[in-house]
């Protein structure tokens, strides 16, 4: 879940009568399950949310680099530096993928990195919380990429063509990458007892801003309404919410640790878990700019784009001098 | 052929997984901070590489001292002083135009050394070597590129890249002064002398140099003692502060 709050019409999901017979078809196509590519005709608004959302996605894969890379450096072993790099490497890849999927909607990648770096457009809120002990390479995995893949599993169904086969590969990448997660949680939950320190330390921190991940409640929204009309959205945020507190609390208790939530509770008549919610204000904060780390990741990426300038100026400039002599020779 | 002790054979192969093991370590400071997302991906892969290299270069090394070590002891337990890398990769990343020329001046080196590594008489070393030579043969073919393409691209980008060579170049000798282990390992037949190399490899960058309209250096002074372990530079000590920390910091852990 990388795209949060993403903003659609703001109009509702028009009836039948108000579309237009190029919106019926439309709509029809959506609701046949018949991908939408990108030479057909798409409403306005589908193709402003579509580039929001999978714009959104691609920053939060770019900037959910930078927490993660925080630690290769410090990995403890060659074999766990190797698979942590590995993973940043995949998220770089990712970002890649959706770059290319929103370029098919008539954006280029420049445009959403300049809105990317001057604020205009976000990335997911949990990569503004830090990295503190080895412990959180696990429950970034573990928990972020658990949350993420609740989102992305269903989202390989989107109506649009060139998202819902990025998100097909992705998911294939992102489930490697949460088992890795666990097994790291796995060997600090059974390690020293320092260890078992840290892997609480990292439940403790990470476990609210995980539930933050899939938004607010959504069940009023007509963002929401219209985006799962399009088929862009599948599930309403307390659904997956529920199904990830569901998955999560097992394996918790597998690893002898403790969730940080004294009102957690299996409620049999639900069959799921009654659970607290995260402190709101604290979301709509970090969204704002004040989380823990928003300054230092976005920083960083402006750091990235401005000190890599004379780099891609003077790879471009040395492609047109080729084609230029290729022409001359020729 | 010549019988080797196996100090002098743990020696030469602490030597090969120092070098891929720093810098690979070096390599990877990059990944999330790149110019373009391609170059963060390709670099991640030259880091993956390396530190793969490593583990076997390194895992040859433990198994041929004996001791009961593993890589990992020899990578994250060891101090400066027995750090036996080419003084070149622990350099400091500088600009990416600094992190590709040393890239470059090493995978040029690298690839004519494995070139020969195929025909050792160890067949350990072999193995390794054929699997290595391929990854390398990409990376040499990558850095030469990206040398060619920002030393031939703009004003700026052909300033930084000088700047880069004028400050790596007295790094370079390092890798062709041989000692009295180079000359036991190449009298048994396991690598060549490192100085038989030179030739090839100044072919190899002039060749690439000429075609980045780089100017190299006319100076053949060079800064000596990685390989020996006899001074390493200021930089190494920063490296292991990171790199072994956590090992160092909960010994009994296991991760």
């Amino acid at each position: 879940m990388y795209a949060q709050m993403v903003k659609s019409t703001g109009e509702g999901v028009k009836s039948r009568d108000d579309m237009s017979p190029e919106e019926v078809a439309f709509q029809d196509k959506v609701d046949a399950d018949i991908k939408i590519e990108p030479r057909d005709w798409m409403p306005d608004g589908y193709r402003k949310t579509l580039i929001r959302q999978i714009g959104q996605h691609a920053h939060s894969e770019i900037v959910g680099q930078l927490p993660e890379g925080n630690w290769i450096a410090r990995a403890p072993t060659l074999e766990r530096k190797m698979i942590l790099l590995a993973k940043v490497q995949d998220e770089a890849g990712h970002g890649l993928y959706l770059y290319s999927a929103a370029e098919t909607l008539g954006v280029t990648r420049d445009e959403l990195t300049e809105a990317l770096l001057s604020g205009k457009m976000k990335y997911s809120s949990i990569f503004n919380y830090p990295t503190l002990n080895w412990a959180d390479i696990g429950a970034v995995g573990w928990l972020v990429d658990g949350a993420a893949i609740m989102n992305q599993v269903p989202l390989q169904r989107t109506s649009y063509g060139p998202y819902s086969r990025a998100m097909i590969r992705i998911c294939k990448e992102e489930s490697f990458h949460q088992r890795q997660g666990y097994d790291i949680m796995m060997k600090m939950a059974q390690g020293t007892p320092e260890q078992k320190k840290m892997a609480q330390d990292a439940l403790n921190r990470f476990w609210y801003p995980s539930l933050m991940m899939f938004g607010p409640s959504d069940a009023e929204s007509v963002h929401s309404a219209q985006s799962m009309a399009w088929k862009i959205k599948i599930n309403t945020n307390d659904e997956l919410r529920q199904k990830f507190v569901d998955q999560t609390v097992p394996q918790a208790e597998y690893l002898g640790l403790t969730v940080p939530d004294e009102n957690l509770k299996w409620n049999e008549e639900k069959g799921g878990y009654d659970f607290s919610e995260p402190d709101w204000s604290e979301f709509f904060d970090v969204l704002k700019g004040n989380g823990p780390c928003n300054n230092d990741r976005l920083n960083a990426r402006v750091n990235a784009w401005e000190d890599g300038q004379w780099v891609r100026d003077g790879l471009l400039a040395h492609a047109e001098k080729k084609a230029a002599r290729k022409v001359a020779a020729e | 052929m010549a019988e080797l002790d196996k100090t002098q054979l743990a020696q030469f192969l602490l030597r090969m997984g120092d070098n891929t093991l720093i810098l690979g370590h070096r390599v990877s400071e990059w990944c999330g901070h790149s110019p373009v997302l391609e170059e963060d991906i390709a670099l991640a892969n030259t880091a993956l590489d390396l530190l793969g290299q490593t583990q076997l270069w390194l895992g040859y090394a433990v198994e041929v001292q004996g001791e009961g070590k593993t890589a990992d002891d020899v990578a994250f337990l060891r101090d400066a002083w027995d750090f036996r890398n080419l003084l070149l990769v622990e350099l400091p990343n500088g600009d990416f135009g600094q992190t590709m020329m040393r890239q470059f001046l090493f995978d040029a080196f690298h690839s004519v050394l494995l070139g020969r590594l195929l025909q050792s008489s160890d067949q350990m070393v072999r193995e390794i070597a054929e699997k290595a030579s391929k990854e390398v043969a990409y990376h040499v073919e990558r850095s030469s590129d990206t040398v060619v393409g920002l030393g031939d691209g703009t004003e700026e980008s052909h300033a930084r890249m000088q700047a880069a060579l004028d400050y790596l170049w007295p790094y370079v000798g390092e890798m062709f002064a041989s000692d009295d282990n180079d000359r036991a390992i190449a009298a048994a037949g396991v690598a060549p002398d490192p100085a038989s190399l030179r030739d090839e490899y100044d072919a190899l960058i002039g060749k690439v140099l000429a075609e980045a309209t780089l100017r190299i250096p006319d100076s053949d002074f060079a800064h000596k003692g990685g390989r020996t372990g006899t001074m390493h530079t200021e930089h190494l000590g920063h490296i292991l502060c990171q790199m072994q920390w956590l090992q160092r910091a909960y010994p009994n852990a296991t991760w």
